[in-house]
């Protein structure tokens, strides 16, 4: 089960440059596992204490998961899934 | 050195009074690999705080999109401080994920929010953790690269 994944700038040095990969799995955790797989040291970034990360998005088919299910939001081939940090900050 | 024509950065400065004493944030795209910032792009601040800024995750999505169908990168994203110096917090620092652009910070602080009043606008690269303030130079408009049709958003 094929599914894109397009990789921010940031994280591009995990996927040797590449802006998009391909991995699959039947949730977003399971695909995160997938990618980890392939790109030792992704899965870090994405996510902290087995949560999505509070300055990582995460869309699938343009949903940001934290309003369909979060990790395990479901999967099937076909689907898109964009990777962005957030681009937050401030004098906080 | 960030060069910026006069009418994007002060459409920057702009925004940052309009939404004063709230932090105000955008971006300015540019053709990739231009460093031009060519579009400019103000972003809801959807903390809506005087302390914090962030881009609503759906316009985020967006934006990205727009840029990726244009061959856009964000060559500048700039935010406010509103009672602090222009110079990037520890926060700003902790979350910045754009090594390839210019980080312009503007403070409002001590009545510079007032039309006219004189204001900080300064540039930073920020990568891997580790700030670099670089000049401004604002030049009245870009002999190559943009032309006043790509700037129809302004």
């Amino acid at each position: 089960m094929a599914i894109e994944v397009r990789i921010p700038t940031i994280l591009r040095t995990y996927t040797d440059g590449e802006r998009a990969v391909e991995a699959k799995g039947d949730t977003v955790a399971g695909l995160i596992d997938d990618l980890e797989s392939r790109h030792d040291g992704i899965k870090e970034r994405l996510l902290e204490n087995g949560e999505a990360r509070r300055f990582v998005n995460i869309y699938v088919n343009d949903e940001d998961i934290r309003f369909t299910g979060g990790l395990q939001t479901a999967l099937s081939d076909g689907d898109t899934v964009v990777i962005l940090p957030a681009v937050a900050g401030g004098a906080r | 050195m960030l060069t910026i024509d006069r009418e994007t950065h002060d459409a920057i400065v702009a925004h940052a009074r309009r939404d004063h004493p709230d932090e105000a944030c955008g971006v300015v795209a540019g053709p990739i690999g231009s460093d031009v910032p060519a579009r400019f792009i103000p972003m809801l601040n959807a903390a809506m705080s005087p302390t914090f800024y962030e881009f609503d995750s759906g316009d985020l999505l967006k934006l990205y999109r727009e840029m990726d169908d244009n061959d856009e990168e964000p060559v500048v994203i700039y935010h406010s401080h509103t009672s602090t110096e222009a110079y990037p917090s520890r926060t700003d620092i902790a979350l910045a994920s754009e090594p390839g652009a210019h980080y312009v910070l503007v403070s409002t602080r001590d009545g510079a929010h007032e039309e006219g009043a004189p204001i900080d606008f300064r540039s930073f690269r920020i990568v891997d953790g580790e700030v670099t303030e670089e000049e401004v130079r604002v030049v009245e408009r870009y002999t190559t690269g943009t032309t006043p049709d790509e700037k129809a958003e302004v």
